[in-house]
């Protein structure tokens, strides 16, 4: 090749399929570390997230099989999750409520991500505390809605409605969610409060770890709140849904 | 693929992550009891296991001693027999075999082994012994309970195990589920920085296919364990819903008693499809740190390589794979769709593949090799012949039509404690000879040693061969007493009697370990820091025992795999991991 064909303009070389897979092989072939862009944190709050996704996979797959196995009429869903409002039965508005609810703290949660990221720190432990506050109106609306149907004579053991199987996954299964949901308020509220006083900054020391924290503790507590939205999602569509 | 322009023996590349800052200990507590450094960890993981595995073993006794002398030993009635039978099964599987090859091994071995400072996570991996120790408690707890701890057997099967008539009803079921809930708990914590700290945090040089096959197999357990472990916790929390709220995921509309239970249109056979989803990656779970341990002390005791490394690696990730998917071969007697029982025999007997690979390049590697006949070659060798002779009877039990008359006689549990009983433990002391000078800085006696793996290996086969013979002549397992039974010669008798004495003396025999294992803390001879010329990290610490954070002021750098035994060229017959390559030396 001569030097006039050398071109000195900025050329951009995508990368195919093959050197996207050899630069996987590479980096699980090397020292150190198997996922080159992920901290300690990140790859650990990852692998606890699938192994999570096996316990809600058990669960949903539980609630299916029961709900084959039970030999009587499994309720209709879309009548029993329905409010009376200005005397008409809406189906499964609460449920759409809620479901708008979480989704918006996923974007509320991507944001305080982004501006915990740009050292904004008031910004991002503001919008830390809007998803907390929309993850506790979702627990508060479950609250209601576990009330409602308690109050209309729904128990884990038995239902008015029809198969006792019904009452006993709805409680477990959102009641698992719901303690899912409760335990990222917790983390929310704390990691905020360490956001506005600027601990990552200074480093102040964990009251339990005795170790500094890091801005990127934001993004992980952000996986886990997407994580915990996306299993709504299969909530939903498998138990109010079907 | 590689380059020829590239020299071979280039250093490694610089360090992508910053030296971990260490948690000191200041006081007393937080350095022996709330300890946060993964090496002390691992010790109160494994006296905890041995512990709870001590009253296993007793529980043994119980049951070995009701089926040679029916009815001879007052205390023992039907009840305390089937509490002892489930207890004895569960804290053997759970408690005390992963708990120790994870939380025990895993914990002392993967940072050392890896060139990592400590686990990644070291407060989590504290938090995760404490929840591993209550949950211990908890599942104790359950003696002093009216009623005693559940007799429902290890598999916990609804409907059985949740109503009365079934030992332990009361409070014993409650608080095993709770228990096993906390378990999975406490391992979960474990289990993540177990895989992050192989993932993410070793040392400049440490390529995946530079590890030693001792943390691969700890590896790919952990990552089973991850994904196993939440069947169990689903069957556990669903279980105990059945049990305490009267939810009926499990239970059949039922008669008990001549009452009509509440229960109604429950699933039994879901409750064997979550239970066996997690029981069966966990006899896997319990014997890939088993192979990896045996490939390491096979390799430094018969001073050679081991035979074909990555077909090893290659092979613990396809036994890791294929163990997900043949729970339903513990459901033949369930009854299920005869193509679904294909499916789980052809995967079944497929594992037999990679794993009979690694038996032969166990072999292999003992081929023409300098064996060292030391304490724990002898229990690495004795692992081999009772894992080929516990898998082989699971090439019988894979297949569906043998399975069926063979499920419920002693064929099975002959199969169970050969494979995943004797072969582990075997593996264990091994392990603890093998490291116990590193993580005492003392030898272990090797006469005492030697007298300890000669009367536990032939004790295990006097004890679990002859059950072979039991099971085929049609004796079932899991019964109180057999009463008069045709089918069963009095022959059989003569024989239960046999196991029973034996099985007496063997455990008895295992003071000898004890006895060894706290005389040598004070009187064992100082062993230096590289007793047995071994190549893997571990050994090449700058202190024996190693000090807090494992590696003084610099972290190692390595240039080879672990297994630089009888080099040609080497100034020894051995070259450790750090030794930095001599010019023009190939880096293998």
């Amino acid at each position: 090749m001569t030097a006039e064909h050398v071109s000195t303009e900025h050329v951009t070389i995508e990368p195919t399929l093959r050197s996207r897979a050899l630069g996987v092989v590479a980096d699980w072939s090397s020292d150190q570390r198997s996922f080159k862009s992920a901290s300690w944190g990140k790859a650990m709050m990852w692998i606890f997230l699938v192994s999570d996704t096996f316990v809600f996979s058990c669960f949903l797959i539980s609630y299916m099989t029961v709900r084959m196995s039970t030999t009587v009429e499994w309720p209709h869903p879309s009548e029993i999750f329905a409010l009376d409002i200005g005397g008409k039965k809406i189906p499964l508005i609460l449920i759409a409520i809620m479901t708008f609810d979480l989704i918006t703290s996923s974007g509320t949660m991507a944001m305080a991500v982004n501006f915990a990221y740009a050292r904004q720190r008031k910004k991002a432990a503001i919008l830390m505390l809007v998803t907390a506050f929309f993850g506790a109106a979702f627990v508060g609306m479950q609250a209601f809605e576990w009330s409602k149907l308690i109050h209309e004579g729904v128990r884990p053991w038995g239902n008015p409605f029809g198969a006792a199987q019904f009452g006993s996954s709805f409680f477990m299964i959102t009641g698992f969610h719901g303690f899912h949901v409760s335990v990222g308020v917790i983390f929310l509220l704390l990691i905020a409060r360490a956001v506005w006083r600027g601990d990552y900054d200074v480093g102040r020391r964990g009251f339990f770890t005795s170790r500094k924290g890091r801005y990127e503790i934001v993004e992980i507590m952000g996986l886990y709140w997407h994580f915990v939205d996306l299993v709504w999602v299969f909530i939903f569509a498998f138990f109010y849904l079907w | 693929m590689t380059d020829a322009s590239v020299p071979q023996n280039v250093a490694p590349p610089p360090a992508e992550v910053e030296d971990v800052e260490l948690y000191h200990a200041h006081s007393w507590i937080t350095k022996y009891v709330f300890c946060q450094d993964a090496k002390v960890i691992a010790i109160q993981y494994a006296g905890t296991a041995i512990t709870v595995g001590i009253l296993a073993l007793v529980l043994s006794w119980v049951i070995r001693l009701q089926l040679a002398f029916p009815g001879a030993i007052p205390f023992i009635d039907a009840q305390v027999y089937y509490q002892s039978v489930t207890m004895h099964g569960m804290i053997m599987v759970v408690y005390m075999l992963t708990a120790i090859f994870l939380g025990g091994f895993g914990n002392y071995l993967i940072p050392l082994m890896v060139g990592a400072r400590d686990m990644v996570f070291p407060y989590v991996n504290m938090l995760s012994y404490w929840v591993y120790l209550i949950a211990t408690l908890v599942l104790v707890a359950s003696y002093f309970f009216p009623g005693g701890p559940t007799g429902a057997g290890w598999t916990l099967y609804p409907p059985q195990s949740i109503l009365t008539g079934t030992p332990g009803h009361e409070w014993g079921i409650i608080l095993m589920l709770a228990s096993l809930i906390l378990f999975i708990i406490g391992f979960t914590m474990g289990g993540l920085n177990y895989v992050v700290t192989v993932l993410q945090a070793r040392t400049r040089g440490m390529t995946l296919m530079r590890m030693p096959l001792t943390v691969w197999g700890i590896f790919a357990a952990a990552v089973m364990a991850l994904l196993a472990f939440p069947g169990l916790f689903v069957a556990c929390v669903m279980l105990l819903l059945d049990r305490t709220l009267g939810t009926s995921f499990f239970v059949p509309s039922i008669v008990e008693l001549g009452e009509h239970k509440e229960y109604v249109g429950g699933s039994p056979i879901l409750f064997q499809h979550l239970f066996w989803f997690f029981g069966h990656p966990e006899v896997y779970i319990v014997a890939l740190p088993a192979f990896g341990i045996v490939s390491d002390l096979i390799s430094v005791h018969a001073r050679k390589n081991i035979f074909g490394y990555r077909m090893m690696v290659w092979a613990i990730i396809a036994i890791g794979v294929l163990s997900m998917v043949v729970w339903g071969h513990h459901m033949y007697v369930s009854g299920m769709d005869p193509w679904f029982g294909f499916f789980f025999a052809v995967t079944t007997l497929a594992i037999a593949v990679p794993t009979a690979l690694k038996v032969y390049n166990w072999v292999l590697t003992l081929w023409h090799a300098d064996i060292h006949f030391t304490t724990p070659m002898l229990f690495a060798l004795g692992f081999l012949v009772t894992f080929v002779n516990g898998g082989i009877t699971g090439l019988y039990l894979g297949n569906v039509i043998v399975d069926v008359p063979l499920s419920a006689t002693l064929f099975v549990v002959a199969h169970f404690h050969m494979v995943m009983g004797i072969a582990p433990v075997l593996v264990i002391f091994g392990a603890i000879y093998h490291w116990y000078p590193k993580i005492t800085g003392r030898m272990m006696d090797e006469r005492l040693g030697k007298i300890h793996f000669w009367i536990t290996f032939l004790g295990a086969y006097a004890i679990f061969f002859p059950m072979h013979y039991l099971g085929v002549l049609g004796m079932p397992r899991r019964f109180y007493e057999m009463g008069e039974t045709a089918f069963v010669p009095a022959s059989a008798t003569t024989l239960n009697i046999f196991i029973t004495i034996t099985a007496l003396a063997v455990g008895f025999a295992q003071s000898i370990f004890f006895y060894n294992l706290f005389k040598s803390l004070k009187y064992g001879a100082p062993a230096g820091g590289n007793p047995w010329r071994a190549a893997s990290l571990e050994w090449q610490t700058p202190e024996t025992p190693p000090g807090h954070g494992n590696w003084g002021k610099q972290l190692p750098v390595v240039y080879r795999w672990p297994y630089g035994y009888s080099v040609p060229g080497a100034p020894e017959d051995y070259l450790p991991q750090n030794a930095p390559p001599v010019r023009g030396e190939r880096s293998p």
